[in-house]
């Protein structure tokens, strides 16, 4: 590998899971030798955490009711806003209500091997543990999950899964479980336990003698930039999918938090690991602001196809079926359009990139229900997916039970985030990290309905846990304010903020968003090689560089100001793309959601290296100019072998 | 398509606000409606203008982030009789025509101050459920989830009052800017399931009185809050809420002070 | 004090929340006031509206049946005694109603001091729009009538008069009659949105009922209208007098 790429450090590891017990036993071993902090001294700890989505909502209000001093940080006007609320299908449970063969055991497996053998098993086998107790939590909350008639919870099979172990409420699984959390948080807030801090945004994260003891903030309405100190630092700031500007995230949703915390030592696990969804609304027009998924169930009775022609423009009605080409059936007889997420999203770029793809610019894939429709009739196609047939049509003007829907992969979830130990510390002493924004479960390839399951878990059930057992040697010394650690993040945030507004130069904020998002889809997306990433690496400084000499950003710092909150974003996600590209080029193998060119069987698919690269990259920031440091983690294998994924 | 935008523009809370007009061209009738505004704030970022601050987030629908009265409709619901009820990201321009002047305002009620242009404080929601919006169960407490059996009747119809999103339209189309609708929702869907029994009666009289004190209006059942409703609440929600409430008044409750 | 920096230096947590004030009357209970008081006048307005036709069992019927109401009860009670118990708890309904109006019509006033500069209603109704300044109408109208019927000061036949001659006199003139019909329709319209309002607010409405409250408003409303119509028209061209 290329040396001035990156430099190689010091391999690390987790040391707080209890690896002397068996597996199924270290969770409670862990519990068991974590310290507890009295109930009458909890009150003089206080925690900051960032983010009320499914991770961050539950774990203020658990750590609320256990008795902390909690202070909640949240961008949008109400903590109910945070994405989780858009995820559609479900959460999984290892309940085995269907008698079905399922098992914490069964769960577990299926989350590695999904992952594609990148994620951590002490990890995975506790969140298939505590998954079972969410849904006790959450029915005790009153969340509307689906129910028989007999009045017990239905379930149902999500994403090729050979169990039916997902809980759901219809298709919005995730607003339900946020809600759940939200009223909880909302009831903390109530309480006095958690003080709140709406519209507020993170912007660094504040040090002190090596343990992480506070935030700097911006007040979103008033402009104020100020300081926010506490004993421990949680961050829930969710994924980075948006560094690809166009991407199923919200407009929102950002890396800054991450990302700052990362510039302070954090380390950054696996960046290069994202999620492509395949069954999105196709991009229609430059001025698109966003992608919005359709259920996976779609492909259930759907099929998937493009002209075998390149560049047949002709209505999809008035091409016969012998000039179709159903790809996935052709390619995988046995699984067909059922295939598993990356293998269907990187099938579509394949022919669109023959330029056999459908619609404006060629990007998108025919998913048709026409042989669905007469085989059950128009109403159990209506009955069945109607809700997203409706979505479909209000997005693109076109009646899918007439011409068939057009669909093209979008980037949807990122496993990489900070790195974090069993506890979810990072490796920052007091810095905790948890949902989306760590690394810890998914390994390479997130399963569905599987990151509700991993926010609430990290959430109500392990970060309190955890927590305490830091908490435990404190409370710390107060921090002074005027500390010169809190003065330097106070004041370098200032100075950034002042230096954005200060440039007036030709571009907007949202053009270099744009160009760097279609760089990055295009160069380190569905698949990548040494030549797209090299390409990718080259080409990313220069638009960082003019980012910072030609960026108009108009408003006050004292005001509200959306153009300034952009900027910082955007600011943050071009160095973040850097180190996406570097992690990809360094990562000479396919597995789950990083598909290398160079790296494949001969009939196309992902080809592991497991020799080389069955290790967690853990990367750490350096100053401009420098390569960033890599620090392996080596992942062992104890109870599910190593083997090659094979849809055939 | 060629569109006149009448925008209402405030500085900030303390400040009076206007409508100001704007034109912006080549917009696409694919657009939503919020990328038509992104389009104009980008053209007033280019102009050395500030652009029109507005709130959003997920851009799907679901989030509640965004809403603006659009010609005199909360998220433009009613412009049509045949696009179905959206939030404003929803929208999209092949619902407008060519040339078509456009009324932008945000929501007005005292309850929801103006924060800057279009972006509104609907903090005041956020403590209708703070007051009482919720069932007390602290994590770990749970009991099997199968041990709770809850008819299918009631959880769906607990889950079509629990869907929706708070984004406020049911104030801002109220001509009474009251919250009914919102807060009638979770009253209705936690009233539904069996874990939400112990704290029924407090539940309604404290949420109700939170209500009054955020100045909202009261409720005299018009109807406009339903039909402007991105989720399509049903008023049958406010009927049950205030059944609740008598019953509660009857059974001594009062609200916490 | 930690240091801030930036323009404004009060933190505001828009969060924050106001420690409630001491109990005020809550806005449904106002509305409950209004639709059990509204239901009290509607009963009695059904009543009315039932006398009023015996104008077509000619002056003795009618006379008698306006001297019935002053004498129900004898001789276990004193002359007049239900009649003011009738009129007692109908002043008392109907101040209960204009409190809760005027009340509630304040409230969403403070709820809404800055107006749209376009509006444009969805759903509303006609008759839900009108219930307040119908509401004031129907106010002045009682009172215009209390002062011509009742008391007669106001009736071109003058206080003397038997109640038979009084509204003979009233509906043969064209321009009285149109004022009745003007607050009778007034009425109509009140009743039609106060009826399912009411149902609503007394939290007996659901989904399955919903049209049908409607319909049962509208009819009732149209019924109701109709029959305090009938008289006064058939004075007026003749059929009756």
């Amino acid at each position: 590998m290329a040396l001035e790429l990156f430099t190689l450090g010091d391999p690390i590891a987790d040391t707080s899971a209890p690896r002397d017990v068996p597996i199924g036993e270290r969770w409670s071993e862990r519990r068991f030798r974590a310290k507890l902090v009295n109930p009458a001294n909890r009150r003089k700890l206080t925690v900051i955490v960032v983010g009320t989505g499914l991770a961050g909502g539950s774990a203020a209000a658990t750590l609320g009711e256990a008795g902390y001093k909690v202070k909640s940080f949240w961008y949008q006007d109400s903590p109910r806003r945070a994405h989780s609320v858009a995820a559609q299908g479900g959460i999984n449970a290892a309940k085995n209500y269907r008698n079905d063969g399922d098992s914490v055991h069964r769960l577990f497996y299926d989350t590695v091997k999904g992952g594609d053998f990148r994620a951590r098993e002490d990890n995975v086998h506790r969140l298939a543990e505590v998954s079972v107790n969410i849904i006790d939590q959450c029915v005790a909350q009153g969340v509307p999950f689906a129910r028989e008639y007999g009045g017990l919870l239905d379930n149902r099979s999500f994403g090729g899964t050979q169990v039916s172990r997902t809980f759901y409420a219809r298709g919005q699984t995730g607003q339900q479980l946020l809600y759940g959390a939200y009223q909880a948080l909302e009831r903390q807030m109530a309480a006095g336990t958690v003080e709140q801090f709406a519209r507020t945004e993170m912007l660094d994260l504040i040090v002190v003698d090596g343990r992480a003891r506070g935030i700097v903030a911006r007040n979103l309405i008033t402009g104020e930039i100020s300081t926010h100190f506490a004993d421990a630092v949680v961050l829930a700031t969710g994924g980075y999918s948006n560094v690809f500007y166009l991407s199923t995230n919200a407009k929102g949703s950002n890396a800054t938090a991450i990302w700052r915390a990362h510039k302070r030592g954090a380390l950054f696990a696996n960046p290069c690991y994202t999620q492509i969804h395949p069954t999105c609304i196709p991009v229609h027009g430059e001025y698109q602001s966003k992608l919005t998924l359709m259920s996976e169930s779609l492909r259930n009775d759907g099929r998937v196809w493009v002209p075998k022609e390149r560049g047949d423009t002709r209505d999809p009605r008035d091409i016969p079926e012998e000039e179709r080409d159903y790809y996935l059936e052709r390619i995988y007889p046995a699984f067909g359009n059922l295939v598993p997420r990356d293998i269907a999203s990187r099938q579509a770029k394949n022919v669109c990139d023959e330029g056999r793809g459908v619609g404006p610019e060629g990007k998108g894939v025919y998913l048709d229900f026409a042989e669905a429709m007469q085989r059950l009739g128009r109403p159990a196609i209506e009955a069945k997916y109607g809700n997203l047939f409706d979505m479909y049509a209000q997005i693109t003007g076109e009646d899918p039970y007439e011409v068939p829907m057009r669909i093209y992969p979008a980037v949807h979830y990122t496993m990489g985030g900070l790195w974090v130990d069993y506890d979810l510390q990072s490796n920052i002493p007091g810095l905790f990290v948890i949902g989306e924004a760590n690394f810890s479960d998914h390994g390479a390839n997130r399963l569905g309905a599987s990151a509700l399951m991993q926010g609430l878990a990290d959430g109500y059930f392990v970060l309190p846990n955890t927590i305490s057992h830091y908490l435990s040697s404190g409370p710390f010394d107060k921090v002074d304010p005027q500390h010169p650690a809190a003065v330097e993040a106070l004041e370098g945030v200032r100075a950034q903020t002042e230096r954005l507004l200060s440039i007036n130069g030709n571009r907007t904020t949202a053009s270099f968003h744009r160009e760097l998002g279609r760089l990055m889809f295009d160069l380190c997306g569905m698949e990548r090689s040494e030549e797209s990433l090299r390409k990718a690496l080259d080409r990313i400084p220069e638009i960082r560089q003019e980012f910072w000499t030609n960026v108009k950003v108009p408003g006050e710092l004292g005001r509200f100001n959306q153009s300034l909150e952009h900027a910082g974003r955007v600011a943050d996600f071009i160095e973040l793309a850097e180190l996406m590209c570097v992690d990809a080029l360094h990562r000479n193998e396919s597995c789950g959601g990083h598909f290398r060119a160079e790296s494949q069987t001969p009939e196309g698919e992902a080809l592991r290296d497991d020799e080389n690269y069955a290790y967690v990259a853990a990367w750490e920031w350096t100053p401009e100019g420098a390569p960033p440091v890599l620090h392996k983690e080596d992942l062992e294998f104890e109870y599910v072998h190593l083997a090659q994924r094979s849809y055939k | 398509m060629d569109l006149k935008l009448r925008v209402w523009r405030q500085r900030d809370a303390t400040e009076k606000g206007k409508m100001v007009t704007y034109e912006v061209t080549d917009i696409s009738p694919d657009m939503s409606f919020l990328e038509m505004l992104d389009v104009l704030n980008e053209q007033l970022i280019l102009d050395g203008q500030e652009p029109v601050a507005f709130d959003h987030d997920c851009r799907e629908g679901i989030c509640g982030s965004c809403g603006v009265m659009i010609n005199g409709r909360a998220h433009g619901n009613g412009l049509h009789d045949s696009h179905p009820q959206t939030a404003t990201c929803q929208l999209h321009m092949r619902s407008f025509k060519d040339g078509e002047t456009i009324d932008i305002e945000p929501w007005r009620a005292t309850a929801f101050p103006i924060i800057k242009d279009l972006a509104v404080d609907r903090s005041a929601l956020d403590r209708i459920i703070q007051s009482g919006g919720y069932i007390s169960a602290p994590t770990g407490t749970a009991p099997e989830a199968h041990s709770i059996l809850v008819a299918k009747k009631d959880s769906d119809a607990a889950f079509d009052a629990a869907t929706c999103i708070g984004c406020g339209a049911c104030v801002a189309a109220c001509p009474n800017a009251s919250s009914m609708l919102f807060t009638s929702a979770k009253v209705v869907h936690l009233g539904l399931m069996p874990q939400g029994q112990p704290e029924r009666n407090d539940r309604v009289i404290n949420m109700i009185h939170q209500q009054d004190l955020e100045g909202f209006g009261g409720c005299t059942n018009i109807g406009e809050c339903s039909a402007s409703c991105p989720k399509g609440i049903s008023m049958e929600n406010i009927s049950r809420l205030n059944h609740d409430l008598l019953g509660a008044l009857r059974a001594g409750a009062r609200p916490k002070s | 004090m930690e240091p801030n920096f930036g323009g404004v230096v009060t933190v505001t947590h828009s969060g924050q929340r106001r420690t409630p004030k001491a109990a005020k009357t809550s806005s449904v209970f106002k509305k409950a006031v209004m639709a059990v008081s509204g239901i009290i006048l509607v009963l009695y307005l059904v009543a009315h509206m039932i006398g009023n036709l015996k104008i077509f069992s000619g002056r003795e019927s009618f006379n008698g049946y306006s001297e019935w109401i002053r004498t129900i009860g004898e001789p276990a009670v004193p002359a007049q005694t239900t009649l003011w118990i009738i009129r007692v708890v109908l002043l008392a309904a109907v101040a209960a109603h204009i409190w809760a109006a005027v009340s509630l019509w304040r409230q969403a006033k403070r709820a809404r001091p800055v107006q749209y500069v376009a509006r444009k209603q969805v759903a509303q109704s006609y008759a839900s729009r009108t219930m307040r300044w119908g509401g004031v109408i129907l106010a002045l109208f009682v009172i215009y009538h209390i002062l011509d019927l009742t008391a007669g000061v106001a009736n071109p036949e003058g206080t003397a008069s038997t109640p038979y001659d009084r509204v003979i006199a009233g509906f043969s003139n064209p321009f009285i009659t149109a004022v009745y019909i003007v607050a009778l329709l007034a009425l109509g319209f009140h009743l039609r949105h106060g009826i399912w309002s009411a149902t609503q607010t007394l939290g007996q409405s659901n989904k399955k009922r919903e049209r049908t409250v409607n319909a049962f408003a509208t009819v009732f409303a149209v019924v109701l209208t109709a029959g305090f119509l009938i008289p006064p028209l058939s004075i007026l061209s003749g059929l009756v007098g």
